[in-house]
């Protein structure tokens, strides 16, 4: 194979871990969501949690995304 | 990609090392200027009952200092002005890169790497500071089964080193991503006839919009992480 292409392909493969992160975020911002519907008056103060967890889950999915960036201009 | 190409204005040379003053310098210089005008001249009154643009400033200041209190506690307020800073400095270069024609300072994973490394330098130092070698029982948890400890370490160990790149990563690829995806969408309006042109333009006002809210949210999650590295470092809760 070209190296050139085995070198896209493998940029195009390293995003995948892109959807780990898409399903986290989804997971922390849908069971906030619900838990917050169930019980409104906690919801504000657990609001500095959820963006934690949305950060530390973002954080996994854009390693994969560096790596992606490091094959293709690295 | 031409937006994230950085140019020099003047050429500057420091024994052997560039220290060029570029374009992103430039952002820099106009954040600090924009940020110490703005509390400068909102806060000039000092007044009891604040005027509209005071209370900006006052709000910012009360929603940081909020933010401080409730992840270290009263003792965290001797590193507000720090954690202050950061904020501030990072939301206005968030915004100003959102500007047409601007540069993204916080696009460049340097930049933010510094920042990060910053953070995780002064908040390992504040923890060797004030409990020494104790500082080390961080990567041992209390109530940890004893023979967890060989996986247990390792792991918080990682954990720990790899902050300043989770840290970093995050808010550089954020900002490169969402002023990637611009350009892309703006590249589809310039490629399709009168027709085309109307979806992708849609499409970018609507997404500066949610870039806008992706800046202060990224800017927010860099100084809430911050704010917990320290904690780990004051008061070495786990």
């Amino acid at each position: 194979m070209d190296p050139q292409a085995a070198k896209f392909i493998g940029a195009g493969l390293a995003c995948f871990a892109l959807i780990g992160a898409g399903i986290g975020i989804g997971n922390i911002f849908g069971n906030y969501l619900s838990g917050a519907l169930r019980n409104p008056s906690a919801a504000a103060s657990q609001f500095t949690n959820l963006l934690i967890g949305f950060a530390l889950a973002e954080a996994t999915g854009l390693f994969g995304l560096l790596i992606a960036l490091i094959i293709l201009y690295g | 990609m031409e937006q994230f190409e950085i140019t020099k204005i003047v050429d500057l040379d420091l024994f052997g090392h560039d220290i060029s003053f570029t374009n992103s310098s430039l952002m820099m210089v106009l954040a600090f200027a924009v940020i110490v005008g703005y509390l400068l001249y909102a806060m000039r009154g000092r007044a009891l009952v604040p005027t509209r643009l005071q209370s900006t400033a006052e709000v910012t200041y009360e929603y940081i200092a909020g933010m401080v209190k409730e992840n270290i506690g009263e003792e965290g307020m001797k590193f507000f002005p720090w954690v202050f800073t950061i904020f501030i400095f990072i939301l206005v270069l968030n915004i100003f890169g959102l500007i047409p024609g601007n540069f993204a300072v916080t696009s460049h994973i340097i930049v933010t790497f510094a920042l990060a490394a910053m953070v995780w330098l002064v908040a390992t130092f504040v923890g060797f500071w004030k409990h020494g070698v104790g500082y080390l029982r961080l990567f041992a948890p209390a109530g940890v089964p004893l023979w967890l400890m060989p996986i247990i370490i390792p792991i918080e160990l990682t954990s720990y080193l790899i902050r300043p790149i989770s840290h970093s990563v995050r808010l550089f690829a954020n900002i490169m991503a969402g002023h990637t995806m611009l350009e892309v969408f703006a590249g589809f309006a310039v490629l399709l006839p009168w027709w085309g042109k109307i979806a992708p333009t849609g499409f970018m006002v609507a997404f500066t919009g949610l870039e806008l809210l992706v800046a202060f949210l990224q800017a927010f999650i860099f100084t809430v992480l911050t704010c917990i590295y320290l904690n780990d470092a004051v008061n070495m809760h786990h």
